[in-house]
This record gives structure tokens, sequence and C-alpha cells, in this order.
């Protein structure tokens, strides 16, 4: 009972709900860019929250299965095929042994989740099966998946029916990015405050699974940007001595040395995550205590995912749904993903 | 001084006690992050001490940052003035050789002779302040103020891990091989992260360390004994 990876997107990466309890000893949570998206992957899939998931950047590549399985693909619309036939995002779908599934560009997304029946059960590292890029941990071999690669299944049922979503995409929404000012505002002029929360910023190419770099008006620190080193957390707005802001995302680091301006609340990362490349983007300072209001509240909606799935009989297609597809993928991958370096992560420890 | 409390987000807080790095500040952070530990507060999922300051990350559906915040002032006020000492573990290097490259270079920089940088750099006892960075990274303290030295204007691609280091002020033991700019002037046999051992991270924050010269032959003798998944050392508890 195997995945056998045909042709590998990009960024293509095993991710489980991540490592988390491990920060002290330097090792980061991991874990997927968009949660929510995960999390209906695998609720589509029949799994548990816990299991593992493929995640990908942009594009998903073609896969093989040895025995009959549903799978499910989130995040955003796209191209997907099994042969040659055109299925949808955000429903499970029933791949059987000699099909080929074809996951091709996401639209106005950026991180797509392919949740298979089972699981994938490659083996935990340090508890959990999330692939860490950047110190090789998890997933398999802790690198990103290519051509050839077979990743084990976990048993599922024979006759699980498939479900459908009202929508692939869970993390969507206009309005600012909220953030809760701190941990180290206090080292930024009330003008440059003004400037984070008053003005516009675009998301450059230089992103990947451990950082967000975003274009715009630059974020001078008072008293230079070096720190005595704190602890990082995902959402941490970092400023080194550029002055350009930097998002910490699900893989950051545990521990930094530059002032953090503010830190995009919980509710709101996965949005940010799944804008594209240029897209333009404001912040809006909420306190703490809301923050967490609004966290609380996302937490309820996500329980209530599962239950909000439709069961579709299956071999029906969404008619309506496939004319609207377009079906040329029209795609350069490293178009949209550049990997993050200097000056985000200065090489080696500081 | 009274600690400074940080947001961090929603789900994280940082409990700051100092602005500077020095040891008493770090032993409180530590011997608080035990305090806390100790106390099991439920909706608190996770501590990460810091040079000088104490990461909270906590679920906001079982506890709320004021909560928590409130419930950290407590545990600071009734800390112990004198927090036991870590335990202290001996380090034993080879200095020089192809991972210490930087031995010769760094004894020429301080108009000293190989010889008395190893003498100096292993006559101190040095703290971890903190494991970052990467799994298993010591940030050490402690390094004899000769020995301070700025790091290379170009970051080497890959240092090997065991790689014993100076950046700044600072001295590292690496735990995984990688990119740095520090200079390297030995290597430990010893592993600070193997994940074939069932605790994967030697140090702790608050550990002492202690380094160790020895010859060639040693170390290869005490990689083989640690590739094989032997125990080669054990720390040393104050009484």
């Amino acid at each position: 009972m195997t995945l056998r990876v045909l042709a590998a997107g990009p960024l293509l990466s095993v991710q489980d709900p991540g490592r988390p309890g491990l920060r002290r000893f330097g090792v980061s949570a991991a874990g997927p860019m968009d949660p929510p998206a995960m999390q209906l992957a695998n609720a589509l899939s029949h799994n548990p929250d816990t299991a593992a998931v493929l995640e990908f950047a942009g594009l998903g590549g073609r896969f093989h299965v040895t025995r009959p399985a549903l799978v499910a693909v989130t995040g955003g619309d796209c191209d997907l095929r099994i042969d040659d036939r055109p299925i949808a995002a955000g429903e499970s779908h029933r791949l059987m042994p000699g099909e080929t599934l074809f996951i091709g560009a996401l639209r106005d997304a950026v991180w797509g989740y392919l949740g298979i029946a089972g699981g994938i059960v490659s083996p935990p590292v340090l508890g959990a099966r999330s692939t860490h890029l950047r110190s090789g941990l998890g997933g398999l071999g802790g690198r990103r998946l290519i051509e050839g690669d077979v990743l084990p299944l976990g048993p599922a049922a024979d006759a699980l029916p498939p479900l459908r979503a009202a929508t692939p995409r869970v993390s969507s929404g206009a309005g600012p990015v909220r953030i809760v000012l701190g941990p180290q505002h206090q080292r930024f002029a009330s003008e440059v405050l003004a400037r984070l929360l008053n003005e516009s910023f675009t998301v450059s190419s230089q992103r990947d699974r451990m950082a967000m770099v975003l274009d715009g008006p630059r974020l001078p620190a008072i008293e230079g940007h070096d720190i005595v080193s704190d602890g990082t957390v995902p959402g941490a707005i970092q400023v080194p001595g550029s002055g350009q802001p930097i998002v910490l995302m699900a893989e950051a680091q545990t521990t930094g040395g530059y002032p953090k301006i503010a830190t995009v609340i919980g509710a709101d990362l996965a949005r940010l995550a799944q804008m594209p490349t240029g897209s333009a983007l404001r912040f809006a300072a909420v306190t703490r205590d809301q923050a967490e209001e609004i966290w609380i509240a996302h937490r309820r909606f996500l329980r209530g995912l599962r239950d909000d799935l439709q069961t579709v009989p299956d071999g029906a297609p969404d008619t309506a749904y496939l004319l609207s597809c377009d079906l040329v993928g029209l795609f350069a991958a490293d178009e949209i993903l550049a990997p993050v370096l200097p000056p985000n992560s200065p090489p080696g420890p500081t | 001084m009274t600690p400074t409390v940080l947001p961090c987000g929603d789900q994280a807080l940082s409990f700051q006690l100092g602005e500077r790095i020095d040891a008493t500040t770090n032993a409180r952070v530590i011997a608080l992050a035990k305090a806390v530990e100790d106390a099991a507060i439920a909706g608190i999922l996770e501590l990460v001490p810091t040079y000088r300051a104490l990461m909270v990350r906590y679920d906001p559906e079982i506890i709320r940052g004021a909560a928590v915040e409130a419930a950290m002032h407590a545990l600071h006020a009734a800390l112990d003035d004198a927090p036991a000492p870590g335990r202290l573990w001996r380090v034993p290097v080879l200095y020089g050789g192809e991972v210490g490259q930087d031995l010769d270079d760094l004894a020429r920089l301080k108009g000293m002779a190989p010889a008395e940088v190893i003498a100096l750099h292993a006559s101190a006892e040095y703290r971890v302040y903190m494991i970052g960075f990467a799994p298993g990274f010591a940030y050490l303290g402690g390094l004899p103020a000769v020995l301070h030295t700025p790091r290379l204007a170009t970051p080497r691609q890959l240092v090997a891990a065991g790689a014993i280091g100076i950046g700044g002020e600072q001295a590292s033991v690496n735990s995984v091989p990688g990119p740095s700019g520090w200079r390297y002037i030995g290597w430990t046999p010893l592993r600070l992260f193997d994940l074939r051992r069932d605790q994967p991270f030697l140090f702790t924050a608050g550990d002492r360390v202690r380094f160790a010269p020895v010859d060639a032959g040693t170390a290869a003798d005490l990689a083989r004994r640690v590739q094989a998944g032997e125990s080669v050392v054990e720390p040393e508890v104050a009484p």
C-alpha cells in the first residue's frame, strides 16, 4: 500500500500538524503552511486531523497508488485530473491502481494539500511526520519529494464515500492581515509604526516554508536591528537591518536576534501564506485579547469543517464546475517561489 | 528588576527578566521555566528559555494571555534566589586539524601560540545560555575575553557537526552540519543531536561545559564508540 511520485512539483513534502514541544531544543514545529486546508484534505479523506498529507507549492505532480484510495486536493482550485478525466478540488475521488492522478497549478493560491485515505505513514521523527527542510528532519529523509519516491500509506476502509466541501479553499477572505503589536514594537518610532499600519505591502518572491519577505515601506528600528536573541513564533514580523519586514512561517527558526515589530494573528497566518506573489496587503492592529477571541472563534469554525461536508455519489463529476475550469496549466514554478536567502536568514547562527 | 511581558501574537508571550546577557538573569529564566513546568498549568503548551527571557506558548481556548501573565508573575515572585547550578559536561576536543581550521589564524591574530589559545579555551567554564538556531545547537557564554573575535566576513557553506566555534563573545558546539560564519578551533566526537538516542539532545539550557583537549587517537576512538551508539560522557551533577 504505497503512493508513488511519478513527477513532483518544486516543493512537495510530507506534512502533519507538526512537531510541537521541542522549540527549547532548537527544533521548529514545521507542519503545514495552511493548517485549515490540510485539515480539510484529511476530513475529505476520512482521516483524523493528525494524519500526514502531501503539501505542494504551486504545482503538485503526478501520482500512482498501489491500492484503491480516496484522494482529495485542497488549498485552492487547481487543474486536477485522474488520467484524462478532470476532477474537482475540494472533494474526494477514488483513485484506482493504474490510474494517474495529475495535480496541476493552483489558481490564486500558493499551498495545496493532497489527502489520501489512510494517510501517509512515513516513520515519525521526534513525534511527527512533518518535514523540516532546513534541518532535514521528518518526511522522507527530511527532504522535498522527487520523482520516483515511494511513500507508505496507512490502512483505510474499502467503501468510504467521497465527500465534498463548499470550497477547496478555507483560508480566504479580503481585509487587512491582523496583527498584535510586539514583542519589540517599542524599538520602532511612532511614525514607523504608523507606516506599518497605514501603508501597503507586497508579497515578494522571496518566500518559502520558513518565511515571507514583504516589499514596501522600510521599517527602521530606533537603536539598531540587533537584539539579544529571544524566542520566535510563526507569524512574527522580524525586521533586519534592511528595514524590510519578514514574516516567519511554519518552518521558522526557534530563536532570533532581530527585533519583531508585530505578530500576525493565528487566524490570519494561513491567509497570508496563500497570497500569491505580487499581492498587495495591509496590516491592521488588534489587541491581544481581541486576537485570542478571534482565534477561539476560528478554532470553533475549524471543528465544524468536518460536519459541513456532503456525501457525493461515486463517479459523478460536477459538470458546472468542470465547464468553469481552464484545464491548460500555464505555470512556471520558479516564478512563484524563490528560496528565502539572506538578508532574511543570515547563514549560520547569530 | 520587574519582569516585562511582551506579547507574541495570540498564543505566546515573552516574559523578559533583563536586558543584557548575564549568567544571573539566565539562571533566573531557567529556574522560572522549571517552576512553570512544575506548576503544570493547564493550557501552557511549551516553554522556550533564552538568554534573558522565557517564551511561553499557550492555548487561548484553555487559558488566556492575561491569566498566563498573572501566573508567571506569581511564580517569578516566589523564585528561590539561588538557583541550583546546572549539570557539568566535560567535552573532549581535538583542537586544530581539519575542522578546527581557524586555530592557527586565531592564534596569529591574538599574538599567541596555538597551544596558548587551546589552554585558555580549555581553562574556562562555559554556560549553556540557550539552545536555538538548529536542533541541539548550544549558545555558550563564558569565553575568556582575550578570545572574543568577530565572525568571518564570508561565512563557510559547510561546517561539521561537533565543530567548536567562537562567534564574537560567544562560544559554541555545533550540533548539525551547516553554514556558519563563526571561527572554528576544534572538533568534538560527541554528538549534541543524535536521533538514535532516547534523549536526542545532549545539552539543555543552564548546563555547564568544560573542554578537555584530547589527541587525535583518542578522538578517533571516541568517535568510533559514539558511532556505535555508546554513551561516552555522563554529566556531573552538582551536590
